[in-house]
């Protein structure tokens, strides 16, 4: 049912997740990338989250919000680039699904200075089966890890790329896009399993 | 913003990311508020993403006023393909790479 006056083509909308533990360089990353400014909120009344941003009157029940990574870039006159960052912080994970429904694939951040606050998004990539490749993100003074010792501290299958990046090159940025891309194009080739 | 009171939307199921357009008659309806700016800025597609940033309003409120325009004709979804062709994934790898 298209409208009597499209001539194009309607846009094509893909959507990739940014993914890693909080302050490991998501916001970064977008921005680096995104031709907007990248900031959306999401706001919901939760339970359990006493003591966070709300001493509210009503025991138990607040409402949160929360900012969220948001990129765009213009691929082409028809094809459209999202890129969202998962909230960092467990408390949010309720807002996971949302976002990464429909996703093409995901890029998991890591800071070799706190791998394990990367478990959480290589555990769901994995068990959703979305495709995802692991960026370490290199940051000024940070130790250097070899790429095989990040692999092995992540516990990650030989068969996931691990690619180094820096979050604030766009160059870099843009590697670490293509490198998903390419990931998807060989899972798609692999038979299934 | 009015959502009467509703948080969940009557569309389940609809991506942040996917393109929204109004339909001509839209901008002729008796809307008022976010419900009205949401047609003007659909007149280019808009996902739910590019709303609540235009709006600086959360993203379920926008589901939520979404909701309604869809349900009342006011506001169409860009069908989407189901599954990302070879072709299409290598066309998303090389724009990428020539950004």
């Amino acid at each position: 049912m298209s409208a009597p006056s499209d001539t194009a083509a309607p846009p094509i909308a893909v959507k990739i997740v940014i993914s890693g533990g909080f302050g490991v360089g998501k916001t970064t990353f977008v921005g680096s990338i995104s031709e907007i400014e990248p900031l959306i909120t999401e706001a919901e009344m939760t339970e359990r989250s006493l003591g966070l941003d709300d001493t509210s009157a009503v025991p138990g029940k607040t409402t949160t919000t929360v900012a969220l990574d948001f990129g765009r870039i213009t691929l082409d006159d028809t094809l459209l680039l999202y890129l969202f960052g998962t909230p960092g912080q467990d408390r949010f994970s309720f807002l996971w699904d949302d976002l990464v429904d429909g996703a093409l694939g995901a890029i998991v951040l890591v800071d070799t200075r706190r791998i394990e606050d990367s478990f959480p998004a290589i555990s769901y990539f994995e068990e959703n089966e979305i495709p995802f490749i692991v960026g370490v993100n290199r940051f000024a003074g940070g130790l250097r890890f070899d790429l095989a010792e990040v692999r092995d501290a992540l516990g990650i299958d030989d068969i996931v790329p691990i690619v180094e990046c820096d979050a604030r090159r766009r160059e870099s940025v843009k590697d670490v896009l293509v490198a998903l891309t390419e990931e998807i194009l060989i899972r798609r080739s692999r038979p299934h399993h | 913003m009015l959502t009467g009171g509703r948080t969940r939307p009557g569309h389940d199921g609809l991506r942040v990311e996917t393109p929204l357009a109004a339909v001509p008659a839209a901008l002729s309806a008796p809307l008022r508020f976010e419900a009205r700016r949401i047609v003007e800025l659909c007149q280019r597609p808009h996902s739910l993403a590019d709303l609540a940033a235009a709006l600086k309003a959360p993203l379920g409120v926008v589901r939520v006023i979404v909701g309604d325009l869809l349900t009342d004709g006011h506001l169409r979804i860009e069908e989407q393909p189901d599954v990302l062709s070879i072709d299409l994934i290598e066309r998303i790898r090389d724009r990428v790479r020539a950004l």
